[in-house]
């Protein structure tokens, strides 16, 4: 029998149910739509961004390939439908942007923490349901923002998602792109920047204040953590991407020069500008920029351990060991940033003293990788879409993981910089692996977000091609890399790269296999959400609060009166009265857990 | 025999002096055993959500300015055409008017929680304070402007030389964000009126106040020492 | 179907291993004095990396397979150890580990960067510009003289922005669209960025550095092996960039005089 509390739920920011159409499904106040609202822009984003990905790879496989369509959507960028060098470089700005920003950040952190955050420490809703609201909102006006480069007369910036300046900064003499597109690509970041405030601000307080009674901060199920230690991560983050995109805009709009030194000559023209500092720009750009990176995969991590202790029937071996792993993680990502800066110039000795945090960082990624694996020994798993995506994700971080020991020494990094080794390595370990996290999280809350089953036929071989697919397509980047392979090449002319363009070939088909397969998950969505079995309130046996609702949950969470927890989210494995081999967290029953050789 | 409960006490619109039973889903534990007897779990109190936002914010605010000031101190030293200027006189005058408005913040503050706990019966007298404050806050941005139009008489636009560039940098972006915590105090100022201002509201928005003013004080003797 | 996965992972594992052990894609041939630092570490750092990699595909699939059979007996067992035992594996193991790849490390690293050039290393400048690489030598002068940037103009050939008429030492540089060294001398080579940003790697000699606009910077190397080898950019630098190369020749001492004569007589 689960208790709730005697009196209803007074709530600080208490807001009504909402009726009209508007106000449940638009400008909405409720958390499971402002989150559900973050899906659907990730999923939009997701799309256009793997478009774009394929006309870079057709291009790099094939340079000379006319793109059938392609010149009625940009005449000035492919011509007789074939990609030009500055349209490719384009493309892939727009790429690396929107799926760093509006597919990597707002899938796991926005979507999901916005559904289930205030779910799983128990209270009705964020704090502060207005600024949620407007967090989505002014969101969405980045991304339309962002998109509008598209539209303008030269097109996006081609400077890539890193705009390292002067390239970024001295306007269109630079080159396509450089002029308007660069400046709406700084706003539209700046907006995004805004909206991760406001939702950071958010979460934080959710998880201090917004607890139910018994959720003490020990009892906080893992991902409400992961959560809370991206808000912080981008709290610090983006508050100094901001002003760097500021600084960026007054460049091109404002005559000043805080990137631009004095004595630039392009076309034979002196630039005005004078005194600047070019790695400046890397300097703010990167203090940012690695933090995003655990930004992106901390929630993934989240989530793939609650799949996965679900998913097992047991515990993590400790908890608390993952937890401290993941702070660390947070807290020694600002001290690496320099290693992308190894060969920019910047005083060698720092690069030297960069590099010690980063071969450090390796000891907490080991251990909750570790973890995963020792957790498993013994336990009793369960196969399905979930966990099985779960899985894909701890052997993708190990595969993305391993290339770290190379890029993390400056001595090696004289032969790997700025080659492909980086780019399969980032993919992997953030972009393959968090999207393995957003899919073993839409599979595993689908049912509670919706009240209907996932087809999990369509869901199992949605893994499997994706699993070998994203092999094929980025465990090549690394062969390519040692070969000295040269990253943000539009094709491949220099001598040496010739005999690797076969390899590249191959790994083009395999992205577009890989691609066309995701439209199996997309058509799993649809369908299930109208023709998905009914879900149970607790289809996999969990424990934490989101299991106690029934599916979907109704407006107000948990109809009005706070749930009373006595638990952890750990309590799988154990014996109890019922017979069920976990205790839910806000079961009074105690826990008598049952290990080895009771 | 009928029973017959007494009726729930009205709530008389005051904000609670401190965090009761029930608000927030926190507290209230005193009939609460958690199920593995650890008691001391019990013990976590939960604030009102606006005081720990409020420092998020402040803190967001901080790394931002934070960022800013890298950048002068790196683009000081990576150039050689950095030309000292002299701060227009105005700022001392609007520094210090910045500061009386943190005190008269603080005054209305007392009045105000005299109101609320009956000590003070006229609602006039805290309304005076934050009246005061806004006015404060207003004439500061006043002084803010004529500053830049003392640097413009001089010549000195954003693009004229780095210093200019980082003095109508920082004076903006500070400008802007004292515009929010006017809107703030015209809230509170608002809410008070109607009876409707709690005490996290007032807390906040004096904390987010205050610190617009010691931002200013950082900011001016940047400035000071740099520009 | 755990099976099925934990043999792929494995099998995936021990593919992608194959073309490293082969060494099917490797880096062109080491023609420097340095690079054997740089190419040990790298065969240090895959062995340690492909040991780690392996290790735990392997684990993780074997435990795939052995844990997920359904089993009645409802007991969930620990990881021997438990956690203490795998956070101290991984402190020690991998600290150390890194520890020892980051001490080796820079020593290759210091081999490049905290070495000054030697005092008879030949001087040769070399400007990267939307979209090429140029390269000026100091001529019989041994000086070379100041840059104008004001004075470039592409159409008049005036690349590096020189000024013969006012500047002494401008006179005889040597202006050169390809870069040619002799084969075994120290090259002191300085880096100018003419616009952009852009970066020198020459992935045979194992040098990479980015050009910085306003910063002056430079790299010294001797290469060991007669040649033709590309220089890449490799700092995206606008449209041109994947195009952006110079040949880098490596020649006997005779042949570079040659070279060098034929050049300041095309001036």
């Amino acid at each position: 029998m689960h208790e709730t509390s005697a009196a209803p739920a007074p709530a600080a920011q208490h807001h009504g149910p909402p009726t009209t159409f508007i106000s449940k499904h638009v400008f909405s106040l409720d958390h499971k739509v402002i989150g559900l609202q973050y899906y659907g822009l990730a999923l939009v984003a997701v799309f256009v961004g793997m478009v774009l990905s394929w006309l870079m790879r057709i291009h790099l496989g094939w340079t000379n390939a006319a793109i059938p369509g392609l010149q009625a959507i940009s005449p000035n960028g492919a011509p007789g439908g074939v990609i030009t060098p500055e349209y490719y470089l384009q493309l892939m700005t727009m790429h690396a942007t929107l799926m760093v920003f509006f597919v990597l950040t707002t899938a796991p952190f926005a979507a999901f923490g916005n559904y289930f955050l205030p779910i799983q420490v128990g209270a009705e809703d964020m704090p502060f349901p207005h600024f949620n609201m407007m967090s989505f909102w002014t969101t969405l006006t980045a991304f339309c923002v962002l998109i509008s480069a598209f539209f303008v007369s030269d097109g996006p910036p081609l400077s890539g998602w890193t705009a390292y300046a002067p390239l970024s900064a001295i306007g269109k003499v630079a080159g396509p792109g450089e002029g308007m597109g660069q400046v709406i690509w700084a706003t539209a970041i700046g907006i995004f920047c805004i909206g991760q405030l406001l939702g950071a601000l958010n979460f934080i307080s959710t998880v201090l204040d917004m607890r139910c009674k018994g959720m003490t901060l020990s009892r906080l199920p893992i991902t409400a953590w992961a959560w809370f230690i991206t808000s912080c991560m981008g709290l610090t983050a983006f508050a100094v991407l901001m002003p760097a995109c500021i600084l960026l805009i007054l460049d091109h709009v404002a005559g000043t020069s805080f990137f631009i030194p004095s004595g630039l000559v392009i076309n034979d023209q002196l630039l005005p500008h004078s005194g600047g500092s070019t790695l400046l720009w890397q300097h703010l750009f990167w203090f940012f920029g690695h933090p995003e990176v655990y930004i992106a995969i901390v929630p993934g991590m989240g989530i793939v351990t609650h799949v996965l202790v679900t998913n097992m029937r047991r515990p993590m071996l400790s908890t608390k060991a993952l937890l401290y792993s993941m702070w660390a993680l947070a807290f020694l990502s600002y001290m690496v940033y320099g290693h992308h800066m190894f060969v920019s110039g910047m005083n060698p000795f720092s690069s030297l003293v960069f590099s010690f945090p980063t071969l450090m960082i390796t000891i907490p990624s080991t251990i909750v990788v570790l973890l995963w694996i020792g957790s498993l020994y013994g336990s009793k798993l369960r196969i399905n879409s979930a966990s099985l995506f779960a899985l894909g994700f701890v052997s993708m971080f190990v595969s993305g993981g391993v290339s770290g020991f190379f890029l993390a020494q400056p001595s090696l990094d004289i032969m790997l910089h700025a080659t492909y080794f980086v780019v399969g390595h980032f993919h992997m370990v953030m972009g393959v692996a968090a999207m393995f996290g957003i899919f073993s999280g839409t599979y595993f809350w689908f049912p509670k977000m919706t009240g209907r089953m996932m087809n999990e036929t369509l869901g199992k071989t949605h893994f499997w091609l994706t699993f070998v697919g994203t092999y094929c397509i980025f465990m090549p980047f690394h062969y390519l890399g040692m070969a000295g392979n040269v990253r943000r090449y539009a094709s491949f002319t220099d001598d040496y790269l010739q005999r690797l363009i076969p390899l590249h070939q191959f790994i083009t088909i395999a992205a577009l296999f890989t691609g066309s397969v995701q439209l199996i998950f997309f058509y799993n969505l649809i369908y299930s959400r109208f023709r998905g079995p009914q879900a149970s309130a607790n289809p996999w046996e969990g424990t934490s609060l989101e299991w106690i609702m029934p599916s979907p949950p109704p407006w107000n969470n948990f109809g009005g009166k706070d749930p009373i927890v006595y638990h952890d989210a750990d309590q799988y494995g154990v014996r109890t009265s019922t017979g069920a081999d976990y205790i839910m967290q806000n079961s009074p029953e105690s826990a008598v857990v049952v290990r080895d050789g009771d | 025999m009928a029973t017959t409960l007494p009726p729930p006490k009205p709530d008389v619109g005051r904000p609670p002096e401190r965090l009761e039973a029930g608000h927030n889903g926190n507290g209230g534990f005193g009939n609460l055993v958690p199920a593995d007897g650890n008691l001391r779990a019990l013990q976590e109190y939960s604030p009102p959500p606006s005081s720990s936002a409020i420092w998020v914010g402040i803190a967001a605010i901080s790394m931002s300015f934070a960022a800013f000031t890298s950048a002068l101190i790196v683009r000081q030293g990576s150039s050689t055409d950095w030309r000292h200027i002299t701060l227009p006189s105005v700022l001392y005058l609007s520094t210090l008017l910045l500061i009386l408005s943190s005190v008269t913040l603080e005054i209305a503050r007392r009045r105000v929680a005299a109101f609320m706990s009956g000590q003070e019966t006229r609602a006039d007298v805290p309304k005076r304070w934050l009246y005061a404050t806004l006015s404060l806050g207003v004439l500061f941005m006043v002084g803010q402007y004529l500053a830049w139009l003392q640097l413009r008489s001089q010549g000195l636009y954003l693009a004229t030389n780095p210093n200019s560039s980082f003095f109508y940098l920082f004076t903006a972006l500070h400008a802007l964000h004292v515009l929010g915590g006017l809107a703030g105090l015209v809230r509170v100022t608002r809410k008070f009126g109607l009876s409707t201002l709690r005490r996290s509201t007032l807390n906040a928005t004096s904390y987010y106040w205050h610190f617009m003013g010691v931002l200013w004080l950082y900011l001016f003797f940047l400035l000071w020492m740099k520009i | 179907m755990a099976k099925l996965l934990a043999v792929t992972i494995i099998v995936i594992a021990i593919l992608s291993a194959i073309p490293v052990v082969m060494n099917t894609w490797k880096a062109p041939a080491d023609i420097s004095t340095h690079g054997h630092l740089i190419d040990n570490q790298m065969s240090d750092t895959m062995v340690e990396a492909g040991v780690s990699f392996l290790a735990a595909q392997i684990l993780l699939a074997i435990f795939i397979w052995q844990f997920s059979s359904p089993r009645t007996d409802g007991k969930v067992k620990t990881f021997p150890g438990g956690a203490k035992g795998l956070v101290i594996a991984a402190i020690v193991l991998v600290g150390v580990e890194v520890l020892a790849l980051g001490a080796f490390g820079s020593k290759a690293w210091a081999q490049v960067y905290f070495t000054p050039p030697g005092v008879d290393a030949m001087p040769i400048q070399v400007q990267a510009g939307q979209f090429a690489f140029y390269f000026r030598y100091p001529g019989p002068d041994g000086k070379f003289g100041p840059l104008h940037p004001e004075m470039i103009n592409e159409g008049n050939q005036n690349l590096f922005g020189l000024d013969p008429e006012h500047d002494v030492d401008s006179r005889d540089d040597i202006v050169t669209a390809e870069m040619a060294i002799p084969v075994n001398k120290e090259i002191h080579l300085l880096m100018h960025a003419k616009d952009v940003s852009h970066s020198f790697y020459v992935p045979a000699l194992r040098i990479h550095q980015d050009f910085v606009p306003g910063l002056d910077l430079s790299l010294h190397f001797t290469a060991t092996q007669i040649g033709k080898y590309e220089i890449v950019c490799s700092q995206l630098c606008g449209l041109g960039h994947y195009n952006m190369r110079a040949y880098l020749e490596v020649m006997s001492p005779q042949d570079f005089d040659d070279w060098q004569k034929k050049q300041a007589a095309a001036q």
